[in-house]
Formats: structure tokens, C-alpha cells, sequence
């Protein structure tokens, strides 16, 4: 077990590196760069002035845009592993790790806030629905189901904040109240933010939900219909006790395989949908960072997002192999 | 697909027990049992139904569509939503009350109330804005001469010109209804071109996955896992950013079709390269091998035959996941962008609340969305479960 732990540790090192030069690349692809980018948006600001050659060499030198590719890519690279230094964030005009990592951070905790509440949700939904299977309630649930996998989450974002607006009178956008926004943290900030935060974890965790009632309703119809639960039946096992000793824990397996995939969904469906309601995540700076060709924050949260996905595989990966013993980890 | 493909030895669904006890089951084909099945699913043959309605009203969009894409009235801005009264005085003669409208001297905005003293009478098959149906979009000068043009609508109102905006209009004055039509176009094909290339990707290299196996193998699925590794959404927006803005739309279309299918593909490898490595060991294969029937004819006439139909039903539950991706790269600005118009471009107008809120029925081409993406899983479901010869 602990030999499989580390061949599995030992395999992201090797994925990191290619994804790293599939993100480097990546960013790399748009045409022009960050000086293109800055020498046009000054020109329509001035109207019209023309930038000497000169300046626009002297930029590109001075922000180390003239080297070629490997030698960019490995400086990048370079300064990441050995100082954790994102680089140079070119709109910001400072480093770019101080806003990856902030940024990150609140990622992670409305992505993880989003999957505690998807299970909160989806799994007693799912054995009611398996249990009391074509009752109105499995059948509204079902028509929930199918209706939240079909609409993007930016959609139901979209729709609550017209309907908040409208009815409620507030806007729902932000993750914080006005006074909080740049406070640093204290107990209020995070109570202020709790508050907050129910609104995009229901709607990053619909779409997921939806998806989870599903999975658990049809596994549990699986294994509700096999011999044993029928024996322990017989031997005068209460319901709800053999429900939840045998068929559920069975039907939790695949569960877990899935964690690992869950939580990069949510991350990926957390960046539409934060750009929609304004969080202070991901969303909106890789965007911008995106749209402004501000190649290292860009480059710097496809990293991050992306060894996410990697270490929720990894811990996918270990909790199947320890739980069920039919896998084999040679 | 054609019958000569269908080796009778297709594992025959052999004692199926039918309610319709016919002998027809015997000699039925491996798609006309699947047919038979799929009859049974009512939400997929309701799905396919209304995917149907939808795939033609988007081919015949010029015909279907009351206005032309970008006709505009600069009398008619942010009106909203007109209801159709089908019957006047019990009789059957469609209208619209016109709107009389009024600035609020506040906010000049524009304030459309309903003027019941004036009826717009609407019809079928009426004249109107110009339009051409057939191949004028290919981009090839003598195939885009195969169109004809013509004025003949199939429901709008019967004096050309007069308002008629059944899903409200924009702020410029276009007609929802029209464009909604319009960008069904773009928004009904992504899916199927984006599908259609990551099933030639997929298969292909799945196919080479599968069966030569070894470092070959090893090779395509370490690739299939680091792609996947990196969250879609944020790998898209990226890839997106690389297709110039000023290129001509038809390259736009194509190239963000390519970036969904970028990624697309790697579920359908894993379908393949599953498939192929199950198949290997069945019966039946084993058996023409022991024939010494040669590999090529094993794959073209055994294995593929024999697992297509559930490659068409993972590429159907693709296809939502293509319009979604594509609604939300257009919404956020990446994708297609103007002049084109799909869902996902008429969505951009509705991004900030002040709009919505002035003009809720912007957010209509939503419902296009969520629809279209609902009526492919069910018809998925139903394929995949026809496909399944071990379901009942």
C-alpha cells in the first residue's frame, strides 16, 4: 500500500511537467503579447499616438519577452520551483503570486463549500429516490435532477440575481458587504462572508447535485435488488438498519472514485459562474488576465487549478485502493 | 448505416421475450431491435421529436424566422414581448395589440403600454424581409449559387414592416424571435461538428489504444490523463483567447469547434479503447479468430459493427456538453463573437443585472439552451439504453 502511495506521488511530478508546458504553450498562443496588448489600449487612450519600434524593443526587453520560448519557459519554471515565484504580473505592475494565492484560496473555499453542500444534498436525496422509487418525490427530484444538469451554471446565476433583484430588492453579487470588501480578515469578515456564501455554493453545487442523486439513486437500485439484501430482510433485519449498513455503503464505493473528479468540475464551473455574481475567486482575474495577455497570472492559475485537479485524483486514487480490496495496486 | 455491415452473427438478443410474440424478432435486424426498443422510451422519442423540429427550423431559419437577423427599428428598442390572440371575435385571424409608448421623464427610458384600440394582423406565409435558403453559407463561390432567395415567411405579420416581437426585442430594436431562430443555426451545429470531430479523434485513438496495446497504449492514455487534468473550462477560455478577433467568422466558428473538440475526444477514447479491449475476449471474436477470418475483417465487420451503436449513444450524450461549453465561452466574450450570432452571443447582452431587469425576456435564449440540452440527454439516455443488449 504505502509502495503504491508513492509510485502515485512520485507519477504527478512527471504530469506537472508536461501540463507545464502545455499551459505554457497555451498562453504563449495568442498573437502579440502583453506589449502589443498595452501599446494599443495606450493608443486608443491617446488617441492615436504612435510608440517608436524602440520603446516597444524596450519593453519586450525589459519584461524578457524577446527570448525565445525555452529560455522563457524555463526561467518561468525555474523561479516557480525554486523561489515559488509566479512572475511578474505586467497589468498589476507586482509579483503575481500575492494575487494567485489569494485568489486560490478563496477558490478553494467556495469549490469545497460547493462540494460539502452537493453531498448534503444529493445523497439522501438519491436513497430517498432509490428507496421510494416512482413516488412523486422521486419523480420531482428526478425532474430537478435533469433540469439542473441541463442549465449552466451562470444561467441560474443569472436568473436568482434578476429574481433577488427584483423581488428582494438585493444584489446578490459579491462575496462580501460593502464595508468588508477590502477589511482585512477578522471573525466579522468571515461571519460577513458565510453569509455570503450560500448563494454561489448552491448554484457551482446544482449542477453537480443534479448529477450525484442520479448516480447514487441508480447504484443503490442496483444493489437493493441483490440476493443478500433479501436474506438480512428475512432474517427480520430492520429496514432502515440494513439499508444503511449493506446497500448504502456498497452503492458509496463509486462515490469515492469520483471525489477526485468532483472537486476540479466544481472548480471549473466556479470560474463562469464567479465572473457572473463577482466573486473575489479565480473567475474573473483569469479572464481579464486572460483577455489582457497577462501571461504569467494567467499561466500561474492553470498551474494551480490544475494540480487541484491532480491532488483530488491522487486522493481519489488512494481512498479506492484502500477501500475496496478488489482493486489491485501492484 | 447499411444492412451489409450487419453480420447475422451480431449477438442476436436471442430469446427475447416480446409482448408482440411475432416472428419478425428472429431475422430482425441488430438496429431494428434497437428501434423497437428505443420506441418504448417515451421521454427519448419525445426528445426526438423535438430535436427534429429544432434541427429543421434552423436549416429553413430565413423561411421560419419572421424577420431577417439584423433588420432593426429604432421605434421599437427594449420593447418587450408581444402575446399572439389567435381568434378576433371567434374567428380565426392571429394578432398582436400594437404598443403605444411613452418616455418616463425621469429615467427616458421607454415605456410600452398595450394600445388594444390597434390590432396588427398576423399571418402565414407572408411577405417580408429578404432572405436565402440553401448552400449560400459554404464559403466555396460556386456551391454558395445553390440557394434560392426569396420573401415568403411562414408566420409574421401580414403588412411588411408592421411590429410584430413575439420574444420582445433588443436594445437596438432586432427582433428576438428572429435571432433566436437564427442562432439556433450556429448554437444546434456546434455540438454536432464539435461531436463529430472528437468521434473521429476519439475513435481513432482509441482504436490504436485498444488494439495494438504496449507503449502505444501507455503513450495515448498518459496523454488522455494530463489533458483531462487540467480543468475544461479554464483550458478553454485559454485556448479561446488564441483565435484572433479579427478573423473572418466562418474561421471563428471552426476554430472554437476545434478547442470543444480538443478535449471532447478523450472521453470517446476511453469508450473505444474499452470497448476494443472487451471485445477482444467475447466469443464471437475469439471464434472467427480460431477461423482464421483476417484482423481487418475482425475489426471492420465484428467488433465495430457490433459496438457503434453505443459510440452513437456516448457521442448523442456529448453533444450537450458542447452546446453548454460553447453558450458559456460565447457569454463570456471568448467565443463566437459578432456578427455571428448563437445563444451564447445573444446571452452577452443579458450580463449585468440593470439589464436583465430592464429586459427580463433577454435571458429567453437560455431556455433555448437548457431545452436543446435537456432533449439530448433524454435521447441519449434512450439510445444508450436501446444500445444495451443486456437491458431491458
Amino acid at each position: 500500500m504505502a509502495k503504491y502511495i508513492l509510485k502515485r506521488l512520485l507519477y504527478v511530478i512527471p504530469t506537472m511537467f508536461i501540463i507545464s508546458i502545455v499551459v505554457f504553450t497555451t498562453i504563449q498562443l495568442p498573437p502579440g503579447d502583453f506589449v502589443t496588448q498595452m501599446i494599443e489600449s495606450m493608443r486608443n487612450q491617446t488617441g492615436g499616438t504612435t510608440w517608436s519600434p524602440e520603446f516597444e524593443t524596450a519593453m519586450r526587453d525589459r519584461y524578457g519577452l524577446n527570448e525565445p520560448m525555452p529560455v522563457q519557459y524555463a526561467k518561468w519554471i525555474g523561479n516557480i520551483l525554486l523561489y515559488g515565484d509566479f512572475g511578474y504580473s505586467f497589468q498589476n505592475s507586482e509579483p503575481s503570486q500575492r494575487i494567485i494565492w489569494d485568489r486560490m484560496g478563496m477558490t478553494l473555499v467556495v469549490s469545497v463549500s460547493a462540494f460539502v453542500f452537493t453531498w448534503m444534498i444529493a445523497l439522501p436525496i438519491g436513497v430517498l429516490s432509490a428507496v421510494k422509487q416512482y413516488s412523486i418525490a422521486d419523480y420531482f427530484f428526478s425532474f430537478v435532477g435533469f433540469i439542473g444538469l441541463a442549465t449552466p451554471g451562470f444561467l441560474i446565476a443569472l436568473v436568482l440575481m434578476f429574481l433577488a433583484f427584483k423581488y428582494g430588492g438585493v444584489s446578490l453579487s459579491g462575496l462580501f458587504s460593502p464595508e468588508f470588501e477590502n477589511a482585512p480578515w477578522s471573525i466579522e469578515r468571515v461571519i460577513d462572508m458565510v453569509k455570503h456564501m450560500w448563494i454561489p455554493m448552491i448554484i457551482i453545487g446544482v449542477g453537480g447535485t443534479a448529477g450525484l442523486i442520479r448516480v447514487m439513486r441508480a447504484n443503490l437500485l442496483d444493489e437493493l435488488n441483490k440476493p443478500y439484501v433479501e436474506t438480512a430482510r428475512a432474517k427480520g433485519m430492520p429496514e432502515w438498519k440494513l439499508l444503511l449498513r449493506y446497500p448504502f455503503r456498497a452503492a458509496m464505493n463509486p462515490f469515492v472514485s469520483t471525489i477526485g473528479w468532483a472537486l476540479p468540475g466544481l472548480v471549473a464551473g466556479e470560474a463562469i459562474v464567479s465572473i457572473v455574481l463577482n466573486l473575489p475567486t479565480t473567475g474573473p482575474v483569469l479572464l481579464n488576465s486572460l483577455l489582457q495577455q497577462d501571461m504569467f497570472v494567467a499561466a500561474g492559475f492553470l498551474m494551480l487549478l490544475s494540480l487541484l485537479t491532480i491532488i483530488g485524483t491522487l486522493i481519489s486514487d488512494i481512498l479506492l485502493a484502500w477501500l475496496d480490496p478488489r482493486i489491485q495496486y501492484a | 448505416m447499411t444492412d451489409n455491415l450487419m453480420p447475422s452473427s451480431v449477438p442476436q438478443a436471442a430469446p427475447v421475450e416480446t409482448t408482440d410474440a411475432e416472428p419478425s424478432i428472429v431475422v430482425a435486424s441488430q438496429w431494428q431491435l434497437m428501434w423497437w426498443k428505443f420506441r418504448k422510451h417515451r421521454m427519448a422519442m419525445i426528445s426526438l421529436i423535438v430535436i427534429s423540429v429544432m434541427y429543421i427550423v434552423a436549416l429553413g431559419a430565413g423561411f421560419f424566422a419572421p424577420q431577417s437577423v439584423d433588420t432593426y427599428s429604432r421605434r421599437y428598442t427594449q420593447a418587450p414581448p408581444m402575446q399572439i390572440h389567435w381568434f378576433d371575435n371567434g374567428v380565426f385571424a392571429p394578432f398582436v395589440y400594437a404598443y403605444k409608448q411613452e418616455t418616463d421623464p425621469r429615467t427616458y427610458a421607454r415605456v410600452y403600454t398595450i394600445d388594444e384600440e390597434h390590432k396588427i394582423p398576423l399571418g402565414f406565409f407572408v411577405r417580408g424581409d429578404e432572405y436565402q435558403i440553401g448552400l449560400h453559407g459554404v464559403p466555396i463561390s460556386p456551391i454558395n449559387q445553390l440557394a434560392i432567395t426569396t420573401d415568403i415567411h411562414f408566420f409574421g405579420a401580414i403588412t411588411p414592416g408592421d411590429p410584430f416581437y413575439l420574444f420582445g426585442t433588443d436594445d437596438v430594436g432586432r427582433d428576438g424571435f428572429s435571432r433566436l431562430i437564427y442562432a439556433s443555426q450556429v448554437s444546434l451545429s456546434v455540438g454536432l461538428v464539435g461531436v463529430f470531430l472528437s468521434l473521429i479523434l476519439g475513435i481513432v485513438l482509441g482504436a490504436l489504444s485498444g488494439l495494438l496495446g504496449g507503449i502505444i497504449d501507455n503513450i495515448i492514455q498518459r496523454i488522455i490523463e494530463i489533458l483531462r487534468s487540467i480543468p475544461n473550462i479554464p483550458l478553454w477560455m485559454a485556448l479561446a483567447t488564441a483565435v484572433p478577433p479579427r478573423w473572418d467568422p466562418v474561421y471563428v466558428y471552426f476554430g472554437i469547434t476545434i478547442i470543444l473538440s480538443f478535449i471532447g475526444w478523450t472521453d470517446m477514447a476511453r469508450v473505444v479503447r474499452g470497448k476494443f479491449l472487451a471485445l477482444r475476449k467475447e466469443d464471437f471474436i475469439v471464434a472467427a479468430e480460431l477461423d482464421g477470418v483476417p484482423r481487418r475483417r475482425i475489426i471492420l465487420r465484428h467488433m465495430i459493427p457490433s459496438f457503434l451503436s453505443h459510440i452513437i449513444a456516448s457521442a448523442t450524450l456529448a453533444i450537450p456538453g458542447m452546446i453548454l461549453a460553447e453558450t458559456a465561452l460565447s457569454f463570456l466574450g471568448l467565443g463566437l463573437r459578432p456578427p455571428i450570432v448563437s445563444w451564447g452571443v445573444m446571452l452577452q447582452d443579458a450580463m449585468n443585472i440593470a439589464t436583465i431587469n430592464n429586459m427580463p425576456w433577454l435571458l429567453i435564449p437560455g431556455a433555448a439552451v437548457v431545452i436543446t440540452v435537456l432533449t439530448f440527454n433524454f435521447l441519449g439516455d434512450g439510445l444508450r439504453d436501446a444500445a444495451d443488449p443486456y437491458h431491458v
